[in-house]
């Protein structure tokens, strides 16, 4: 794929009537439809790039081949498949699916990214793979997260994507756009995962529901926080959640010359954060839109912390963890468990100090990928454990056993909650 | 006769079928043997073939894991009421064939473990001398479900039902 492809061929963008404004999800999904398209309707496309996950990928081989009766995928090229929902494998049964997966990939052609290379969606923005314009489907909610990079990602079941590897085609409803207009900047110990949950307290679990959201005032957020905030799109409910191409992924993606914001789109709805007010937010057990001021559950017991996941699991994220860490040992009932996000970011954070720090502080290292995030290994949660994480979802049981308890806080949050075995924030500790 | 499973809001779908239950974990059991495995025991242990889930907002919040209405679906869910449904569980269940009806007013009037049976030919469903119809979704994944699944649908037609332009 070159950057040129995604280019919209002059008359095609006159026949769209392109000089209509519409918003970001409205422009990528016109020129994937190759017409110019509304909120609501259907339309069939054609994505740029499909992503395929361990967890799912064995399922997905078995519809295309034995329920569609299809033996090659449409175009390699476009595809992508991760392992590390389980990575390394727990059992034997999830090693014979993970070789059937490589399997697959190698007769194939597909592009395979084995364990330990680290959490699809991250994996995706540092091979360029996922770029500003595209249409990207995975068999994962949090496919979402490619709209850091200004992409229109989404997510989808084992038989959409088997009908995309088989066809190279899937269906859509054209979503609104609800526009996030934030103000301000970040004050010191708050950061993107602080605004990822203020959004969700806003808007509320289904709030975004059938919609795509388009975060406004942020263009000079570096890439690993809007990959943050965009990761949790999908816990409001939305399709896709974006944040146009400026300032730092501008200057590396190069975004296509079509796609631009227009100020006069329409949007659906408008939510304004102001950052200047914004405290660390925490999310209580089992909801991600039972979010609070920090102040508010400080003092809570925990048992665990969790720094990873694709939403808080980058090199920025342990260094944050490790300022407040360093020199110092968390409180003895807590462990302290880390996985990097990728491999990259987990040489990134072994170039400085940042790993020998956190280590030296008590943490336990294990394989970048989704690690605990699911509750399928790597620090299972047990009985009426009570875990702090930096991750995405606390619904009841996700990460272990359904008397376990999940809240959801930033790094820095994390760190200072590791340090003094109840919740906490970096000043208080 | 069959009878109602009565549901609140936003029931996720790590509630339905918990990550650790998946196929995935154990290739060699029925995913349908997990359904509400932990959130909802005495669902896990009595549900059967024709019973109906009603449910408040945003029924099948969460990941994308077909495998949740997969579970519902072997279990042989007739039809599932709400006011509304995520967006990844509508697809995933459009696409297996389950059959979903948005029907707010019906989620009021039915109960937990009222006798219903559902007659999805006539769109219908009868409690006692009651007969509640059950609104059509949109055509497009009606065609889908008649058929039976997205798959029995492509497999027919060559393709995705037409689309409105
Ligand atoms: S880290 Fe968690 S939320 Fe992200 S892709 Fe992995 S399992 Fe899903």
């Amino acid at each position: 794929m070159s950057i040129q492809s995604l280019e919209l061929p002059e008359q095609q963008a006159e026949r769209a009537g392109w000089q209509r404004p519409m918003t970001l999800s409205e422009q990528i999904l016109s020129r994937a439809a190759g017409r110019p398209v509304a909120p609501g309707d259907m339309v069939v496309v054609a994505p740029d790039l499909v992503m395929g996950h361990d967890s799912l990928s064995p399922s997905i081989i078995k519809v295309m081949r034995d329920q569609l009766g299809v033996d090659r995928v449409f175009d390699p090229e476009k595809m992508a498949i991760v392992l590390d929902h389980v990575s390394p494998a727990s059992t034997v049964g999830t090693a014979n699916s993970q070789n059937i997966v490589r399997a697959f990939a190698r007769e194939q052609g597909i592009r395979l990214f084995d364990v330990g290379r680290g959490i699809c969606h991250q994996v995706l923005v540092e091979e360029r793979l996922a770029r500003p314009g595209m249409l990207i489907f995975g068999s994962d909610s949090h496919s979402c997260s490619y709209g850091a990079v200004g992409a229109f990602g989404s997510g989808m079941g084992t038989t959409d994507i088997a009908l995309i590897w088989a066809t190279g085609k899937t269906w859509v409803k054209v979503p609104p756009t609800i526009r996030v207009q934030v103000r301000g900047r970040f004050r010191p110990g708050v950061s993107a995962k602080d605004l990822a949950l203020r959004v969700c307290r806003e808007l509320t679990i289904a709030g975004a529901t059938y919609a795509a959201i388009e975060y406004h005032g942020l263009d000079w957020l570096p890439l690993e926080g809007r990959q943050t905030l965009a990761s949790m799109a999908v816990e409001v409910g939305a399709k896709a959640g974006i944040v146009p191409p400026t300032g730092v992924v501008t200057e590396q993606l190069l975004p296509p010359a079509w796609l631009q914001v227009h100020e006069d789109a329409v949007y659906e709805q408008e939510l304004v954060i102001d950052l200047a007010e914004l405290e660390p937010q925490v999310a209580r057990p089992s909801q991600v839109d039972d979010v609070c001021d920090l102040s508010e559950v400080a003092g809570t017991e925990v048992s665990v912390v969790f720094l990873g996941t694709c939403t808080n699991g980058r090199y920025e994220d342990m260094r944050a963890a490790a300022q407040v860490l360093s020199g110092r040992r968390i409180h003895p009932n807590v462990r302290l468990m880390i996985t990097p996000a990728s491999s990259l970011e987990m040489q990134r954070a072994m170039r400085d100090d940042t790993l020998s720090t956190l280590i030296d502080a008590g943490a336990t290292l294990t394989t970048p990928g989704c690690g605990m995030c699911m509750g399928r290994h790597q620090g299972t949660l047990g009985d009426n454990d009570v875990c702090l994480s930096t991750g995405n979802r606390n619904f009841r049981g996700r990460m272990g056993a359904p008397s376990s308890r999940i809240y959801l806080a930033s790094p820095e949050v994390a760190a200072a909650t590791a340090l003094s075995g109840r919740i906490a924030g970096p000043e208080q500790v | 006769m069959s009878r109602v499973w009565k549901f609140g809001a936003d029931v996720d779908t790590d509630q339905m079928v918990p990550g650790r239950f998946a196929p995935y974990m154990r290739p060699d059991k029925d995913v349908a043997d997990a359904a509400f495995i932990e959130a909802r025991p005495d669902f896990n242990r009595e549900a059967v073939a024709g019973d109906v889930i009603v449910a408040g907002e945003n029924f099948g919040c969460g990941s994308s894991r077909e495998y949740a209405p997969l579970a519902l679906k072997r279990r042989g869910i007739a039809a599932i009421i709400a006011p509304s449904f995520a967006r990844i569980f509508f697809r995933n269940a459009v696409n297996l064939g389950l059959a979903l009806f948005v029907a707010p007013d019906l989620v009021d009037e039915l109960q937990e473990g009222d006798q219903v049976t559902v007659d999805l030919s006539a769109y219908r469903l009868l409690q006692g001398e009651r007969a509640h119809e059950l609104p059509a979704l949109p055509d497009f994944a009606r065609a889908i479900v008649e058929a039976g699944g997205i798959v029995a649908y492509v497999r027919e037609h060559g393709g995705f039902p037409e689309v409105q332009s």
